[in-house]
């Protein structure tokens, strides 16, 4: 297949986007398809310590967009799944170290190399970072917390992927999904949260799921494991539904609804079975 | 369900918040004296660890780069372990010491 970059952005801080790239990165690869995700957050990495891998950072995308280093170089392989790789981002405080050319070469790159996606972490912001993460992708997936300036931002996003990217210049528009992360039904149902019929209602684009507010996040980032790889865990059911409708599945959407369960459907369901 | 599965099912979550504070604490002091430009013991290490990585798969922390004082002479000393090349093979290290006044 031909090489789909997708970029993850948010405009907002702190919403998920990291841990969205590692657990979608994992995901795809645990398809079976050959995946690379790229650190943009130049001067802030974090994507390496997400995936577990921080401590055999060599080199990272400011040297491969230099030529300082061979893509084959700083990419790291995990030790879990053989057909994902990481690109970190440099920890220079040269903000101009990237460029839209140097960029333009590793994305080229990734494609002779045969990979199947290419997922691009944005950094926060909407500045020249978020821009340069977006500017290559094919698809682009908005990661949105239930709350009004994580929202407000989203629609900045989609303005941008829409008038700052490669599609856009060539007149093409640009397919965009839309992931909620930290969702609560229960908050939602109480009135104290964004429904996701609003958020949808307000950005207007297809959406790819809910990932729930979830213990397991934290659990799985503090040892440096993408949570879709904690099988168990609500996250990683949540993660593993958002790309099946990613790859074109028509699945039910889960954790929407607060409905009572019974006590051995509970018992047994995967949200509440927590292994470690 | 199997014996494994039940345990796994019963058992609490353990304290990864230990996990995460042992590689924070690994990882930060790195980029703090990498940071901190003294002298060129974290250029030397950072070059070191790339020359090494062209030949094997090594980790950041494997290669230790210190300076002491003995006597009239500074000692640099050069650590690196390498990993099990193939199954069956014992971890070997290299140690490498430079003696200049």
């Amino acid at each position: 297949m031909a090489t789909k970059v997708i970029v993850v952005t948010s405009g907002k801080g702190g919403v998920g986007k990291t841990t969205t790239t590692a657990s979608l990165a994992a995901g795809f690869a645990q398809k079976g398809f050959k995946t690379v995700a790229i650190d943009f957050d130049v001067g802030l990495r974090n994507l390496d310590l997400i995936m577990g891998v921080e401590r055999r950072v060599v080199y990272d995308l400011v040297n491969v967009v230099k030529q300082e280093a061979t893509l084959r170089q700083a990419m790291i392989r995990d030790k879990r799944l053989e057909n994902l790789f990481v690109l970190p981002a440099s920890q220079t405080r040269d903000k101009d170290a990237l460029d839209v050319q140097g960029v333009g070469r590793v994305i080229e790159e990734l494609k002779d190399l045969a990979f199947d996606y290419v997922l691009c972490d944005s950094p926060a912001g909407i500045e020249k970072g978020a821009q340069l993460a977006m500017y290559y992708a094919d698809e682009a997936i908005v990661v949105t917390n239930p709350e009004v300036s994580s929202v407000r931002d989203s629609d900045r996003v989609l303005g941008l992927l829409d008038a700052k990217t490669r599609k856009a210049e060539l007149g093409v528009a640009m397919k965009s999904h839309l992931l909620v992360t930290r969702y609560s039904a229960e908050r939602a149902q109480r009135g104290e949260m964004l429904k996701v019929e609003d958020i949808l209602e307000l950005l207007g684009i297809p959406f790819l799921g809910v990932i729930p507010e979830s213990k397991a996040v934290l659990h799985n980032s503090n040892q440096g494991t993408p949570v879709i790889l904690d099988p168990n865990s609500d996250a990683a059911v949540a993660y593993t539904d958002a790309i099946k409708r990613f790859l074109g599945e028509d699945l039910p959407h889960r954790f929407l609804s607060t409905e009572k369960r019974g006590f051995l459907s509970r018992l047994f369901s995967p949200s509440n079975v927590y292994a470690g | 369900m199997s014996n494994n599965a039940w345990f796994k099912f019963w058992k609490k979550p353990e304290n990864t918040a230990q996990v995460a504070k042992d590689r924070l604490q690994m990882i930060v002091a790195r980029e703090r004296t990498a940071t901190a430009a003294s002298g060129f013991l974290p250029a030397l290490q950072q070059e070191l660890l790339q020359v090494i990585a062209k030949y094997d798969r090594v980790d950041l922390d494997h290669v230790q780069v210190s300076i002491d004082r003995r006597g009239e002479a500074e000692v640099l000393e050069l650590s690196v372990m390498l990993p099990e090349a193939s199954p069956g093979s014992t971890r070997s290290s290299v140690r490498t010491t430079l003696q200049y006044a």
